[in-house]
């Protein structure tokens, strides 16, 4: 293998040379394209295999189910596509949280239809306003994620253990709640249903490609600089140009397909939103690198002085609120809430996108945009399935299955990879 | 003779029926050396333990910081007051990279809150150059380093929280010669910044290189008190063993025909 990744000399032996700050040692010198190109492919073989695989799987879902029929790729499916993966998104979110942890939160169905539950009784039965009845939904949302963090983080319970028990229990709570009706119809235009029924006029959706591209551009720029000035390794303009440019493409070519039809959808944008800001909080904040932290090595954290327990209630306290959310939008998009509303796939499935995103069961490795990539693979072969006729949930969850395991399957062979060239096996 | 800048007295701390240790005293002076020496089971790593804040002692003792009381019963609380300890086990996240572990728990922060990776990195590049340290790339998850270089990854986050004493929990156990050799360096730079150093080690040579005093505990009580530069070799080991008559003695001597007599000291 001629080319490795920056391993340093033969461990542990030897005094290690003063060196200048580009350590010759060091291959991933980038300079130019010839220089990008092949740090991806030592990326790859090492496999560090990023969204990689993820986009690729997108690709060959969109060439399957638009050559078996053409109004896959069409505006109103895509469209659509965006507004029914909101929901499962938002609680794959959550579940991405608790994943980074190195847990599993296995109740956030049963939190959602709950949610969902309360937000129609509170609404219909005793005239809430909807939006104090969907305040209540995600407050009890929150709650619900302390009691499961501080039993499983003050107690000790595993979180497998508690989180079933949430699964069983809110869900018992949920048909309780809804006993009388079984469903419970909410207005069709009020501000529940506009939440699923809102799209954006055309300008607004560019605003929002230009606003994004402006702020990602001047932040990218600004840090670069900071690097430059402070003598350290930074990025060439070309490449940061070069990401930047990719980026613009993919908002435009979405937008503008978008566009032909409704324009970008609010349940979309709340969905993107959630990841964004998620992936702010993740990668930029004290917080999120407590969390990766206590996900890698939670004694490594304790000592660092990190309060493990503090984080972890926190993490199943934002886990279960964004399941709530997700419990809004199905209540949004069903224009009612019933006693079967998240008792269904939506736990295996926000579970399942959140590891076909690339998220790792162990703890402290992925990232939010899994939560997108997940949502995007899952939405597109249940939307391509449904374009099919004959085709029905049996043949959905078998899909589904696959291509979970190919996930799994990849990852397991990437963290190999990762082990043998030195990059953290977790 | 100046106030010491730690001081224990009469720490105890009992785990179920075990007493693992019994009426400790132990301080560390500015610009000291101090080894910490005993048996497996002694009460070393207690003894440090209870100092870093990762156990609380028992009710009775007493913990001086510069002379004044105070209660260390956090991990953050012993950050606070200056005391860094390195665990043998490291207590490195592998997920996260170099400048992530160098500055856990004490991340810097810049305008509205979000991390400062460029000046956490900054300082990360300034601290590994003045240890004389070098590698390739601080981005890197430190899973990928070899084991001297996560012990000096280690040391070094020990040292931006700039702390007065360090605790270092068999720093050269598992390292080659050379890299032994600037860990001791390290450490007499240590102490040449008037910081205080606790000196954990099974490794005489390490301890007579470097040390100025060792502190022995044995069976969880205190067996000794040196200069180590006026202490010969032997009267360590004896304290340590709990016998002058002690199979490391024996072998110097050439004389062991005599039975142990180190069993019975209980």
């Amino acid at each position: 293998m001629s080319q490795q990744t920056p391993v340093a000399e033969d461990p542990g032996q030897g005094t290690v040379p003063p060196a200048p700050r580009r350590d010759p040692r060091l291959l991933s010198v980038i300079t130019g394209p010839s220089g990008w190109w092949s740090a991806i492919k030592r990326n790859l073989r090492s496999g560090e295999l990023g969204a990689a695989p993820v986009v690729i799987g997108l690709i060959l879902i969109a060439i399957v189910f638009q050559s078996l029929n053409d109004r896959f790729l069409s505006p109103q499916n895509l469209s659509n596509l965006t507004v029914q993966i909101a929901a499962i998104g938002l609680m794959t979110t959550g579940v991405i949280m608790v994943l980074l942890l190195g847990e599993i939160d296995l109740s956030i169905g049963s939190v959602a239809g709950l949610s969902a539950g309360i937000l129609g009784v509170t609404v219909m039965r005793h005239g809430f306003p909807e939006w104090a009845g969907i305040l209540t939904a995600l407050g009890v949302g929150l709650l619900v994620g302390l009691v499961h963090g501080v039993i499983f983080a003050r107690i000790g319970v595993p979180a497998f253990v508690v989180t079933l028990a949430g699964l069983l229990g809110w869900q018992g709570l949920h048909l309780f709640l809804m006993a009388p009706d079984g469903t419970i119809n909410t207005r069709s235009d009020g501000l529940i249903a506009a939440l699923t029924q809102t799209y954006f006029v055309a300008w607004i959706g560019w605003a929002i490609v230009a606003l994004t591209l402006l702020l990602y551009a001047g932040t990218v720029l600004t840090a670069e600089r900071r690097r430059r000035s402070a003598g350290l390794p930074y990025k060439p303009l070309s490449e940061v140009l070069l990401r930047a440019g990719l980026l613009a493409l993919a908002l435009v070519v979405g937008v503008w397909i978008l566009n032909q039809h409704k324009g970008v959808s609010l349940a979309f944008l709340i969905f993107v939103g959630a990841v964004v800001v998620l992936d702010l909080v993740l990668r930029k904040t004290r917080y999120g690198r407590m969390v990766y932290a206590v996900g890698g090595n939670a004694e490594a954290a304790r000592r660092a002085g990190i309060n493990v327990v503090l984080i972890r209630i926190s993490v199943f306290g934002i886990a279960s609120t964004l399941a709530a959310m997700g419990g809004i939008m199905l209540v949004s998009r069903n224009i009612a809430a019933s006693t079967t509303t998240g008792g269904g796939s939506e736990l295996m499935m926000a579970i399942a996108a959140a590891v076909i995103g690339g998220t790792s069961l162990f703890g402290g490795r992925g990232n939010a945009y899994s939560a997108l990539l997940g949502g995007l693979v899952l939405g597109a072969i249940t939307s391509g399935l449904l374009l099919l006729p004959n085709v029905d949930t049996s043949v959905r969850f078998m899909i589904t299955a696959a291509v979970l395991l190919v996930a799994v399957i990849l990852d397991a062979v990437s963290r190999r990879g990762r082990k043998t060239h030195a990059r953290g096996g977790a | 003779m100046s106030t010491p800048v730690l001081e224990l007295s009469g720490i105890s701390k009992t785990f179920g029926a075990v007493r693992a240790l019994d009426e400790v005293d132990f301080h560390v002076d500015e610009g000291e050396v101090v080894a910490l020496l005993g048996d497996n089971g002694a009460g070393k790593s207690t003894l440090v333990k209870v100092i870093a804040g990762a156990h609380t002692a028992d009710v009775g003792g007493g913990i001086a910081w510069d002379g004044d009381d105070v209660t260390i019963a956090t991990p953050a609380d012993a950050q606070r007051l200056g005391i860094a300890t390195i665990y043998q086990d490291l207590a490195l996240c592998d997920n996260l990279d170099i400048v992530g572990n160098l500055f856990l728990g004490s991340e810097r922060l810049h305008f509205p809150g979000t991390l400062d990776e460029v000046e956490m990195e900054r300082r990360s590049w300034e601290l590994l150059d003045s240890l004389s340290v070098s590698i390739p790339d601080l981005r890197v998850p430190v899973a990928s380093l070899s084991g001297g270089q996560r012990q000096i990854i280690a040391i070094a986050r020990s040292l931006l929280g700039r702390p007065r004493v360090v605790m270092l929990d068999e720093p050269t156990a598992a390292l080659g010669v050379a890299q032994t050799a600037q860990v001791l360096d390290l450490i007499e730079r240590l102490r040449d910044q008037g910081l205080g150093v606790v000196l954990i080690s099974h490794n005489m040579a390490d301890v007579r290189a470097v040390a100025d005093r060792a502190s022995v505990l044995r069976l969880g009580r205190n067996a000794g008190d040196f200069s180590v530069a006026d202490t010969s070799y032997e009267e360590i080991v004896a304290a340590i063993t709990g016998a002058s008559d002690n199979p490391v003695s024996r072998r110097s001597t050439r004389a062991g025909q005599e039975p142990l007599a180190t069993e019975d000291q209980r």
